[in-house]
């Protein structure tokens, strides 16, 4: 019998840990990574932890994902079990995204528009042929520059709402709620669902988006716009009683235009769906102003039949740090648990094959 | 103790916060409070809810021991002892019986819990009728109402279809005859532990963001039928090591032949037993 009680889980952890570290940093006759050749060159990545981190810092980001060994989601949990301990100075005033110095600019649903459709840097029309000179590592001719014009660009959502063709949003100015102080609790109005959706995983907001469009809840939807690029965030110090200016921020806006055909109280018009996210994110900017149209079924009254529109489905599921939290820790021991399963299965099963003796006994 | 970081790592304000919920809960006991659960340094699942309670009760003066699976020495319970160790600076014990706070997941200890001390259970799921029911707004309304029948229409077709109720873990209890609970995933050979124990239980649900409480000497009833009363089940074994007949036993595979042995769970009693008997001998 060469049983000993398990020992020794904290010399294993510290174990684990050193292992880890030589495994991130790889084999060292390669040249380290710097935190600002991420922050540089891996943006999407770096915009997307911290959409999902809910923390607007590149560099934190860029170390995250760093430490990460490039796992998105830890990066994201790394980053938000930071931003938790960081102390609130103020609330900024919202942004104000028809003033965005615009990178990127596209509308689905009208050919021209004031301020022009802006292509900007997007993968939408490379061809995905691998680029083996970018393995060379030979560097991009200059992009070509010309002075913007300065022309207004105002948003489509104003240009359609002039019309009365676009539901008018209820103006707000109470204080919106705050899922990462209080407890998500039902029914969940449009500020807190947003703040979900914009911290929500991407890949489960893009195949709920999706779902949509393939008929689970079918939405209808035409990008009236997306835009991405740089906007001011002003904040009112209480000693100063005025906005100021606290620095510029690139996020990526999307204004998804749906058909509604009327209900006993609203004239047929066309309703909104919305995103915004930190950084360059359009296919999640995208995917969540889908996602925030379904979720306003009831509110429409159309017939909530698909996951796209139950929110509680989709608020309780699209936190990815929850998510990996409670599905990796299955890996937690559980062997108390197995143990009392283990030993009502032999119950039942001896039980069911005493009946069955019994039976064939008096057969 | 780790500089930067508040006591026990939470800022005051986030403790009151916690307290308060605490108190709510410990009023109603069994009822489900929302609370405003942090991200924790660790991962949502690894028992968030717990080390915030947890750290929202802890004093310097108080004696901490950590419990998985009722073992001091699983990863995890070395984990988050390491933790408070490191915030709180906390002296920390595996002996049951010289802590004042102790935070366990999936086990009550074998030593009976004292007045004076407090239990705090980590929790996956707060919500006993997730199972029957998923919405927790419809479960929040089940509860105000008392309206339980889910619950016991499960368990009568358990005995209907396997002659038994299937529930080996987290098995429902009444708290107080008012509010159905979910003790966490100990096993029910635990449950009868909780009924009337003098220490404070608390269990915290990080990721679920609910605290719920049973405060000392409350009533905690396992749901059952007259003709099909409450029983718990144990592997009919001896502690390999302490020969314990009565202690909840872990069934450990020594061989790829179908060997194996039994030992106690909880690695403090096994141990205190163990050194008894050397002591007698």
């Amino acid at each position: 019998m060469a049983y000993v009680a398990v020992k020794g889980g904290e010399k294993a952890i510290a174990n684990a840990h050193a292992w880890l570290a030589e495994e991130r940093r790889g084999d060292t006759a390669v040249s380290e990574l710097g935190t600002d050749q991420i922050a540089q060159q891996l943006t999407i990545a770096v915009d997307r932890v911290m959409g999902e981190g809910s923390c607007y810092d590149r560099d934190l980001a860029a170390l995250a994902i760093k430490q990460a060994r490039g796992d998105l989601i830890e990066a994201a949990f790394l980053l938000r079990a930071y931003r938790t301990t960081l102390p609130r100075f103020a609330h900024s005033a919202p942004i104000d995204t028809a003033a965005m110095r615009v990178r990127r600019r596209v509308s689905a649903t009208y050919k021209d528009l004031p301020g022009g459709q802006v292509l900007g840097p997007t993968f939408d029309y490379t061809h995905r042929l691998l680029d083996f000179a970018l393995a060379a590592g030979t560097a991009p001719p200059p992009a070509p520059q010309a002075e913007a014009d300065g022309a207004p660009m105002p948003l489509v959502a104003d240009i359609l709402g002039h019309e009365g063709l676009l539901q008018r949003e209820t103006r707000s100015d109470e204080t919106p709620r705050d899922l990462t102080r209080e407890p998500l609790q039902f029914p969940a109005e449009r500020d807190l669902r947003l703040q979900a959706l914009a911290r929500g995983d991407e890949g489960f907001l893009l195949a709920l988006g999706y779902s949509t469009q393939r008929g689970y809840g079918s939405n209808h939807p035409f990008v009236g716009e997306v835009r991405m690029g740089e906007v001011a965030v002003e904040i009112t110090p209480p000693e100063l009683g005025f906005p100021i200016d606290i620095g510029d921020i690139t996020v990526t806006e999307c204004d998804m235009v749906n058909q509604f055909a009327g209900s006993k109280t609203a004239p047929p018009q066309f309703t909104r769906g919305y995103g915004l996210v930190f950084g360059h994110a359009e296919r999640k900017a995208m995917a969540m102003s889908l996602v925030d149209r379904a979720m306003r079924a009831q509110e429409l009254g159309e017939d909530v039949t698909a996951p796209a529109q139950n929110v509680e489905f989709v608020l309780y599921h699209c936190d990815n740090v929850e998510a990996t939290g409670f599905v990796e820790h299955l890996k937690l021991p559980h062997y108390v648990d197995f143990q009392s399963e283990l030993e009502t299965i032999r119950r039942m099963r001896a039980d069911a094959m005493a009946a069955r003796e019994t039976a064939e006994a008096g057969e | 103790m780790t500089e930067g970081y508040n006591f026990a790592y939470l800022d005051e304000q986030t403790k009151r916060m916690i307290r308060r919920a605490l108190l709510k809960a410990v009023a109603v006991p069994g009822h489900q409070v929302p609370f405003g659960s942090r991200e924790m340094p660790l991962p949502y699942g690894w028992g968030t809810g717990g080390i915030q309670v947890t750290a929202s009760v802890l004093g310097p003066d108080d004696t901490l021991k950590v419990i998985d699976q009722g073992a001091d020495d699983t990863t995890n319970a070395v984990s988050i002892r390491a933790f408070f160790a490191r915030v709180a600076g906390v002296a920390t014990t595996a002996r049951t019986a010289e802590a004042t706070v102790i935070q366990t997941r999936h086990r009550i200890p074998e030593t009976p819990l004292t007045e004076g001390q407090i239990i705090v259970y980590q929790v996956p799921q707060p919500e006993p009728l997730y199972k029957l029911e998923p919405s927790r707004a419809a479960t929040r309304r089940l509860h105000a109402l008392s309206e339980y029948g889910l619950m016991h229409v499960k368990l009568y077709e358990d005995i209907a279809r396997f002659g038994h109720i299937s529930i080996a873990y987290d098995y429902p209890v009444m708290v107080n005859g008012r509010y159905l609970m979910a003790p966490s995933p100990i096993p029910a050979f635990d449950n009868p532990k909780m009924h009337m124990m003098p220490a404070l239980q608390l269990f915290g649900a990080g990721r679920e963001k609910r605290i719920y409480a049973v405060p000392p000497y409350t009533a905690v009833r396992s749901l059952d039928f007259e003709d099909h009363p409450f029983r718990t089940t144990r592997a009919p074994h001896c502690c390999e090591l302490c020969g314990s007949d009565t202690s909840y036993l872990d069934e450990v595979v020594i061989d790829d032949r179908g060997g194996r042995i039994f030992v106690c769970s909880d690695t403090d009693y096994c141990a205190e037993r163990r050194s008894t008997q050397q002591a007698a001998a």
